[in-house]
């Protein structure tokens, strides 16, 4: 009964500009933070290999926005060593450092880089960590997020996100871009660009696609498109609205919403573009699908009974229940990825705020000190919260802790930035 | 060139201040005045474009066009709602009812329903909720008797929202703008 419409588009065109890119600063901190000293690595390779900023400072700069950690300034210690036998520890108990990273970049034949860190326990006087990476001149950014990944999950015994990937849209010169950027605002790199707008990009869970809506068309269409080959295909250009993509957690379908029947509805459909299977039947609005990560339920908003609030349906659909009770408006629910936690937007006597709900007390938390937020979603540990909100009448990204103690505002250089997602831990 | 221009401008603002004609205003309609729209058109631009055509046949009779008339309700084109609602309160009712009954008596003619809401909130709530808000319109006008095919509804939620400080701002961008075909 539905036409389907498969477009196979070659995105002959793929415009990767690095764009406008953000920089980070970090309001407030965890109450105790680890004291890290980072000495700059030595460099034994031609200029030309070597990136603008030293390794050590992409780890420090990593480690500072987690905000559990406190990088000592390292340039008035006598000793700067790079390798285990000239480490002096008394240096570094000196100036309180609990943990002291250092290590070595180092030339090797057809242009490549050998790069070697140490993690060292200042106190036990003990090795921690140590690793050498092989690699080309380009991926000396990427090695430091992984090493700091490394450094976090053996301090703080969570796994680090800081090799992971975000996605948000980017408006400026009136022209809408959807970009991909490191966890840390770097490498923005553009997927699609529109003069209409671009909104809910939604990660595939292997990281290798995103599904949005583009108003390219003079009307809300979603589109599926490969980050690998930049291939994109139309997922749903029925009649009406489509929009709220978001992967099911084995990535082999999305829910999406149609205004089909003229009201919002929640729809499945497979990743292919077939299959389309209605799943919410109401006289209200249903939007922004959300999977449990155990595929079984999806928690989405309604207004079904007044204002809108966020609720639990079975994937497969049928009766829906209640999730949020506290004030008047509660949407754009995302799960954490143990799904014990659920991330959504609250309007509060002092705005919208990102909140935090638990799935099994029902216990709700704002979070945020901002007041017009949007789009929350979970880092891929499910510590920080990325979300969207406005500062100084312009669109920003700013991320919290789920305590709320650590707040963070990614600043850009000059668009309205919009609609953000934190990527799996797989991409 | 300039005084053929001239020459239209002075003869709309003379037919404009006597005629009475087409859909009857309702008195004091409590509109809400939309000059501010970018869907409605200026009278002075108004003028020099199609307000003014003679009939053929008949050199002293002329048609002005009730959708550009400023002083005639369908030039009115937006419905204001509350934040979060898409019911079409009772003030705009006589604005609704002006365009049902241009549809109902001009059968080719097409209109599209374009459905906002303010900025504050999710983008996927508010692009459904501007939907409500364009189908609450076309409803209005279906219940008094214009077709579905004349009638396209579309949201673009929050994305055409302004930049706003305070309510009156808010309050602008929960609309639906009412454009036809072919303006």
């Amino acid at each position: 009964m539905f036409k389907h419409k498969f477009y196979l588009i070659l995105f002959l065109l793929l415009p990767i500009i690095a764009k406008a890119e953000l920089t980070v600063e970090v309001v407030g901190g965890a109450a105790q933070q680890i004291p890290i000293a980072i000495v700059p690595f030595s460099v034994q390779a031609s200029p030309t290999q070597i990136a603008q900023d030293n390794i050590s400072n992409v780890i420090g700069a990593d480690l500072r926005l987690s905000g559990l950690f406190r990088v000592l300034e390292t340039r008035g210690v006598t000793s700067q060593p790079h390798t285990l036998s000239e480490v002096k520890y008394s240096d570094w108990t000196s100036i309180q450092a609990q943990a002291l990273t250092i290590g070595t970049v180092e030339s090797l034949p057809g242009n490549r880089l050998k790069i070697s860190f140490r993690l060292l326990d200042v106190l036990k006087q003990s090795q921690l960590l140590a690793m050498e990476f092989n690699i080309t001149p380009a991926q000396q950014r990427a090695t430091a997020h992984r090493i700091a990944d490394m450094i976090y999950e053996k301090l703080t015994g969570e796994k680090g996100v800081f090799a992971t990937r975000i996605t948000y849209v980017n408006k400026e010169n009136g022209r809408y871009s959807l970009q991909v950027a490191d966890a840390d605002g770097f490498n923005a790199q553009t997927v699609v660009s529109s003069k209409e707008p671009l909104i809910s990009p939604s990660w595939s869970p292997d990281g290798t696609k995103l599904a949005y809506v583009s108003f390219e068309k003079k009307k809300p269409v979603i589109f599926v498109q490969s980050l690998v080959s930049g291939q994109r295909i139309v997922l749903a250009n029925f009649k009406g609205n489509n929009s709220a993509p978001t992967w099911s957690p084995d990535g082999t379908k999305l829910a999406i919403v149609l205004t089909y029947s003229a009201n919002s509805q929640i729809y499945v459909i497979n990743a292919d573009g077939t299959g389309l299977q209605q799943i919410s039947f109401s006289n209200g609005i249903d939007t922004e699908p959300e999977w449990s990560p155990d595929g079984a339920s999806i928690y989405f908003t309604s207004n079904r009974g007044g204002g809108p609030q966020i609720y639990r349906m079975p994937a497969s659909g049928g009766d829906a229940k209640r999730v949020t009770f506290e004030g008047a408006y509660n949407v754009s629910p995302h799960l954490s990825t143990d799904g014990k936690l659920m991330t959504f937007i609250k309007q509060t006597p002092a705005g919208f705020k990102v909140a935090v709900q638990d799935l099994a007390t029902g216990q709700v938390q704002t979070l945020s000190d901002t007041s017009q937020d949007e789009s929350p979603s979970f880092a891929p540990n499910g510590r920080m919260i990325l979300y969207a909100t406005s500062i100084g009448g312009k669109g920003s990204l700013a991320a919290v802790s789920v305590d709320g103690r650590v707040k963070q505002r990614l600043k850009d250089t000059g668009g309205d930035v919009r609609e953000p997602s934190w990527g799996s831990s797989q991409n | 060139m300039k005084k053929s221009i001239l020459m239209s401008v002075l003869l709309a603002a003379t037919l404009a201040a006597c005629s009475n004609n087409a859909v009857k205003e309702k008195p004091a309609a409590p509109v809400v005045d939309s000059s501010k729209s970018s869907q409605v058109s200026q009278p002075i631009a108004s003028a020099k474009d199609d307000v003014a055509t003679t009939v053929p046949g008949s050199k002293n009779e002329v048609v002005v066009n009730p959708l550009k008339d400023p002083n005639n309700i369908l030039s009115k084109r937006s419905v204001y709602f509350d934040f979060d609602k898409d019911e079409v309160k009772a003030e705009f009712r006589p604005l609704v009812e002006a365009h049902a009954n241009y549809l109902v008596t001009n059968p080719n003619a097409k209109v599209i329903f374009q459905g906002n809401a303010d900025a504050r909130g999710s983008r996927e709530y508010n692009l459904s909720l501007g939907q409500r808000r364009s189908v609450a319109v076309k409803k209005a006008v279906n219940v008094l008797g214009a077709q579905d095919k004349q009638i396209e509804t579309i949201s673009y939620g929050e994305e055409k929202a302004k930049e706003c400080k305070d309510e009156t701002c808010y309050q602008q961008d929960r609309r639906v703008d009412i454009v036809y075909e072919n303006e």
